[in-house]
């Protein structure tokens, strides 16, 4: 697929990528997904998407030809890759902060590299596609292990480690209260990790009915719909002894429904970087002294956060894109064990080619769209 | 009702782990939050996934790679899609070349840029009769 403007893609035929470096790798895609954050570029949010881009940074694939100096794979392998571009050696990769790697993006300091995410995330293509450029293929890509199948995989790739990592970052401890916000994959995949980590009630908000039971189906949440409350926060404080949560995860990020002034400017004007009501609802449901975990995406301009109540309140704000491989060999284990089946929340398997449909009712929310994944045609 | 917060205690409503462990598959797998796998957030000089102190050989520089006045130089790997063209690529290269990430002037001339590109794009396929 390529971005042709705002809320417009198309299917072509592209050029062949190249390998561009002796570590670079090219895979043939075999499953892709579409991601909430996409969302972000497909409605023109983020600043420098170029016509022409091909989204997608959530996809797994048969590796088709290595560069010269690539070690680790082979073509003919199955592999799944992380979101993050990473180079493995540089000051932040070599602490773990693989998701801020220094070494990929020139285009900006402040993020790292993400395929598929426009020039400001480096200007990478993505996996919406047959073919894409991996970079550093010794580092990043892994080859998938034989029990795991392809869909549990994907998921891996983006969605379910950036869930986990949302979880972590709000540092449960036993019986603590954690409210998620936002109900899509990653909110579903954090309500459900924070049972791991040893919460005591999980609650889930929403405004999205399907979403909300599948909150409670799946995470075993108790959920919030915020458009039946006359006042989220109040709501939650009511149902959390008047405290408020210990612990509130961000899982909805700049293109939060729940203010309409938030949502005009941030949204729609982009006066900011993105409507930041999910922050503002997470910042004054907490309890003081308590943690916000935020791993929404927001975009790089500033944005309308109520930080005299975060200072007040003696909060801690932890945040940051997921550094997914860190993520993976525990949450391999989490699957094998049953405790994860990030699969069940799919709804909608998409050719390529339905691409510009599919984008349409994922933007929408239309027909139960939780996570829809995208088909190759030669796959 | 509680007279939390008004004094101390114990929240209330709060199941057992026993209750928890019975009721959700895998409650507590990673309870101790020394052992989860971003923790500590920063492990200095403990992952090595490449060569150490050693910067990545260059990619080869096809056109002149805008980036960000932040950067000290061009980073050794970079997306090399779509380089800067026509008006919507000189404000982009200004933006870049002017304004650092911190200046809002950056961010909306990069918006201006994408905007300016898609309709002079849309433009041109109405011309050449093409569906947007």
């Amino acid at each position: 697929m390529v971005y042709r403007g705002p809320y417009r893609i198309r299917v072509e035929e592209k050029e062949r990528p190249r390998i561009e470096h002796p570590n670079d790798a090219i895979v043939r895609v075999t499953l892709a997904a579409i991601c909430g954050s996409d969302l972000h570029l497909y409605h023109g949010m983020m600043p420098d998407t170029r016509v022409g881009t091909t989204f997608g940074h959530e996809f797994i694939g048969v590796v088709d030809e290595v560069g010269p100096s690539v070690q680790n794979l082979s073509p003919g392998d199955r592999v799944m890759v992380p979101f993050n571009v990473f180079c493995g050696t540089c000051y932040f990769c070599e602490r773990g902060l693989y998701s801020n790697c220094h070494n990929v993006n020139p285009n900006a300091t402040a993020v790292g590299g993400i395929y598929g995410y426009s020039h400001t995330s480096g200007g990478y293509d993505g996996g919406q596609a047959e073919l894409v450029r991996v970079p550093f293929a010794d580092v990043g890509p892994t080859k998938i292990p034989d029990w795991m199948g392809s869909e549990d995989a994907l998921m891996c790739t983006d969605a379910l480690p950036t869930g986990y990592f949302g979880a972590q970052l709000g540092e449960i401890s036993e019986g603590d209260v954690v409210v998620v916000l936002g109900a899509g994959p990653v909110g579903l995949y954090a309500a459900k990790s924070a049972w791991l980590m040893g919460a005591g009630r999980v609650i889930v908000v929403d405004h999205l009915d399907d979403r909300l039971e599948l909150a409670a189906r799946f995470a075993h949440a108790e959920t919030c719909n915020f458009a039946q409350v006359d006042d989220v926060v109040v709501h939650l404080k009511r149902t959390t002894d008047h405290l408020g949560a210990d612990v509130v995860i961000d899982a909805v990020g700049a293109e939060a429904d729940g203010s309409l002034l938030q949502h005009v400017t941030g949204t729609k004007l982009k006066l900011q970087g993105g409507s930041p009501i999910a922050l503002n609802w997470a910042i004054d449901s907490v309890r003081k002294g308590g943690t916000v975990s935020v791993m929404g995406a927001y975009g790089p301009m500033f944005s309308a956060v109520k930080f005299g109540d975060a200072m007040n309140k003696g909060l801690t704000i932890r945040a940051n894109q997921c550094p997914v491989k860190r993520q993976w060999p525990r949450l391999f284990e989490h699957i094998r064990a049953g405790y994860l089946k990030p699969s069940e929340i799919i709804t909608h398997r998409i050719p390529l080619d339905d691409i510009t449909e599919g984008y349409h009712l994922f933007s929408r929310k239309l027909d139960g769209c939780v996570k829809p994944i995208v088909v190759p045609t030669a796959a | 009702m509680t007279n939390i917060p008004y004094a101390g205690g114990h929240r209330a409503g709060i199941p057992s782990a026993d209750d928890l462990r019975a009721r959700i598959p895998g409650w507590g797998a990673d309870l101790d939050p020394a052992d989860r796998p971003s923790h500590p957030r920063e492990v200095p000089g403990a992952i090595r996934s490449g060569s150490a102190g050693e910067v990545p050989e260059n990619q080869p520089e096809r056109w002149p790679r805008e980036r960000s006045i932040e950067h000290a130089r061009l980073t050794p790997v970079f997306g090399s899609t779509l380089p800067p063209r026509g008006v919507s690529g000189a404000i982009r290269r200004l933006a870049y070349r002017r304004y650092s990430e911190a200046r809002a002037a950056h961010w909306l001339l990069l918006l201006a840029a994408d905007r300016v590109e898609s309709k002079g794009q849309a433009l041109r396929s109405l011309l050449s009769r093409r569906t947007p």
